[in-house]
C-alpha cells in the first residue's frame, strides 16, 4: 500500500535507506537534543583552551606549599625548585619546554580513552551521534575497529600510569599542611582545595571501568574470590558515578592549578586556616 | 476523569512510500500511546498496522519512535507530553518497513542465530546445574531483556550505517554474548569456543563507541553499555591486547 507519497531522494543508507519509511527528517526529535551535546563539548573546550595555556605557560605553577596538579611530578631540570616538593629531574636539562608538557601525556592519556569521555567527545565533537536517534553526518562509520581508534583499547595502561600520578597528586597534597615557610601543622584554603581535589582525582581514577574489570569484573567464579567480589562491588558503586567524578576531577584540578596561579602571580596571599 | 482532543502525526506507508498523516484522537487520563493508537484503529483508520500484544512493558512487541525517541508505545503515558503537543509516532527507523507502524526485525532474530547458545558443563544433567547466586547474578541482569530491540533501533551503528548489518550484532546480542561469557557454567571455552574472539571478530564488538544510546533507550533499564559492552571490551583487550593476561592464561594461572 502507497499512500501516494514518492520516497524522497536522500543518500542511500542510514535512515534513508530505500527499505526504511520513508521520512525525510534526520529525526523528529522535539526535545532539546543538542543541549547536552552542545554542553559537553563547551565544557570540554573551556578545558581544553585553559589546559594548554596553561601547561605552554611554564610559570606560575608553584606558590609553597602548593604546586600545581599539571606540573606535578616536574621531570625536567628547569623545574622551579619545590623544598620537599615533587621535583624529580629525569630528562636533565636538554628538556628545555615546559615540564608540564612530559607528565601531562599520562592524564590526557588516561581522561582521552576513558569510556565516559570518549562518549562525550564522540557524541559532542564528532556527532558520531550528536544525539540517541539523531542522525550522524558521516557517510561512513568504522567505529573502533581499525587505526587510530583502535588505540582506545590502551586505556587500562594509562589507568595503570594514572594510579602512581594519583599517588604523587597525594603526597602534594600532604605538602600542603605546612605554611610558606615550611612548617608543618598549617592548613590554609588551598589546603582544602587540594583534599577536595585528590578526593575527586582518586575517585574518577578508582572508579573507571578498566579498574573495575581489573579487580574483578574479568572473573567468571565470584564465590572463589570474596575479596576481588567486594572490591568489584565498591568499584561498581563508585562507577556508576564516573561521569559525575569525571567532570568533578576536570574542574577540581583546573581550580587548583588556578588557585596556585593567582598565589604565584600575587593576585592575593593564601588566606591561613592555622 | 477529564478527557481531551491531542494531535498526532501518525506515519502509514510501505515499502514503496509513505507519508506522516495527521489525526486529532480523544484521550482519558491515564491512557499511554498505545491506547490511542487503538483508539485511532477503532475510530478512524481501521486498517492502520501496528504490532502489539501485552500492554504491559513485557513482551516488547510495541516498539516505535515517539516524537523521534524509541519507546515502548504501552510504556509511554500520554501524561508526559503537553496537551497542546502533536505527537508524532513513526516505525522503528532502523529496520525495513512493514506497514504503517509495523517494521521487519528479521535482521535480529539473524543475529540471535550467530550467537553460539549456552554450553552445558561436561558430567552436569540438565537439573543438576548448581550456581552461587553472585556468580550469575550479572548475567541475571541481562535475563530481564524483553527484546524489543529498542537498543538495535537506536545503535547508530546499524541505525546510520545500513553497510554495518552484515558486520554487527548490535547491543542486543552483544549483551548475549556477555551473559554467556560471564554465566559461572557455560563451558564454551572447554568447548573450543573463544565468545571474546567471536566477540569482537564476528559479532563487531569494535563498531561500539559506547555512545549509551541502548543503556538510554532499555525499557527495562538494563546497564548495557557499562555492565555489558564495556566489560566485553576489557575481556577483548584481555585475549588481544593485554601480554600479562595473555602470558598469565597460557601459565595457567589466570583462569578466572
Amino acid at each position: 500500500m502507497a499512500t501516494g507519497t514518492e520516497r524522497p531522494q536522500q543518500r542511500p543508507g542510514g535512515v534513508h535507506d530505500a527499505s526504511r519509511a520513508a521520512i525525510t527528517a534526520r529525526h523528529l526529535r522535539t526535545d532539546r537534543w543538542w543541549l547536552a551535546p552542545a554542553g559537553t563539548a563547551a565544557g570540554l573546550l573551556a578545558f581544553i583552551v585553559y589546559s594548554t595555556w596553561r601547561a605552554f605557560a611554564n610559570a606560575g605553577y608553584y606558590a609553597a606549599p602548593y604546586v600545581s596538579p599539571f606540573y606535578s611530578p616536574c621531570l625536567a631540570e628547569n623545574c622551579v625548585e619545590m623544598r620537599g616538593g615533587p621535583n624529580w629531574d629525569l630528562f636533565g636539562s636538554w628538556w628545555g619546554l615546559s615540564p608540564a608538557l612530559l607528565i601531562l601525556v599520562f592524564p590526557l592519556g588516561f581522561r582521552l580513552t576513558c569510556y565516559y569521555y570518549r562518549k562525550a567527545y564522540y557524541r559532542g565533537f564528532w556527532a558520531s551521534p550528536p544525539a540517541c536517534a539523531v542522525a550522524e553526518p558521516h557517510a561512513k562509520y568504522t567505529g573502533e575497529t581499525r587505526f587510530p581508534l583502535i588505540l582506545q583499547n590502551a586505556h587500562r595502561y594509562f589507568f595503570y600510569a594514572a594510579v602512581p600520578v594519583a599517588g604523587i597528586l597525594t603526597y602534594d597534597t600532604v605538602l600542603t599542611f605546612r605554611d610558606e615557610h615550611y612548617a608543618w601543622g598549617h592548613m590554609g584554603l588551598g589546603t582544602l582545595l587540594f583534599l577536595v581535589n585528590i578526593t575527586l582525582i582518586w575517585a574518577y581514577t578508582l572508579s573507571c571501568h578498566s579498574c573495575r574489570h581489573i579487580m574483578g569484573g574479568r572473573l567468571r567464579h565470584f564465590s572463589e574470590h570474596p575479596v576481588r567480589y567486594r572490591l568489584w562491588g565498591w568499584i561498581s558503586r563508585l562507577n556508576s558515578r564516573h561521569m559525575q567524578l569525571a567532570w568533578a576531577s576536570l574542574i577540581s584540578v583546573a581550580l587548583c592549578d588556578f588557585y596556585v596561579y593567582l598565589l604565584a602571580s600575587g593576585a592575593f596571599t593564601d588566606p591561613r586556616i592555622f | 476523569m477529564s478527557t481531551y482532543d491531542a494531535s498526532f502525526r501518525i506515519w502509514r506507508g510501505d515499502a514503496e512510500g509513505g507519508a506522516l498523516g495527521d489525526f486529532t484522537v480523544e484521550v482519558h487520563d491515564g491512557e499511554v500511546v498505545l491506547d490511542i493508537v487503538h483508539r485511532l484503529q477503532a475510530t478512524q483508520a481501521p486498517d492502520l498496522a501496528v504490532r502489539w500484544n501485552c500492554k504491559a512493558g513485557k513482551c516488547g512487541s510495541c516498539s516505535a519512535e515517539v516524537n523521534g525517541r524509541p519507546r515502548l508505545m504501552c510504556m509511554t503515558r500520554m501524561s508526559t507530553f503537553e496537551r497542546t503537543e502533536t505527537i508524532t509516532i513513526t516505525p522503528l527507523r532502523a529496520f525495513p518497513v512493514v506497514r504503517d507502524l509495523v517494521t521487519d526485525v528479521s535482521f535480529n532474530y539473524r543475529k540471535a542465530r550467530e550467537v553460539p547458545a549456552f554450553v552445558p558443563p561436561e558430567g552436569v544433567a540438565p537439573g543438576a546445574y548448581r550456581m552461587q547466586q553472585i556468580d550469575v547474578e550479572r548475567s541475571q541482569e541481562f535475563r530481564r531483556c524483553i527484546e524489543c530491540f529498542l537498543c538495535q533501533d537506536t545503535c547508530h551503528v546499524v541505525r546510520d550505517h545500513e553497510e554495518n548489518k552484515p558486520a554487527f550484532a548490535g547491543p542486543r546480542f552483544l549483551m548475549r554474548v556477555a551473559e554467556l561469557d560471564m554465566h559461572p557454567l557455560d563451558a564454551a571455552s572447554e568447548a573450543g569456543l573463544d565468545r571474546k574472539r567471536a566477540a569482537q571478530e564476528e559479532h563487531g564488538l569494535g563498531y561500539c563507541n559506547i555512545t549509551k544510546c541502548c543503556t538510554e533507550v532499555c525499557p527495562e533499564g538494563i546497564r548495557i553499555t557499562d555492565n555489558a559492552l564495556i566489560p566485553l571490551k576489557e575481556r577483548a583487550v584481555d585475549r588481544k591486547y593485554d601480554p600479562l593476561v595473555w602470558l598469565g592464561s597460557r601459565i595457567g594461572r589466570r583462569k578466572g
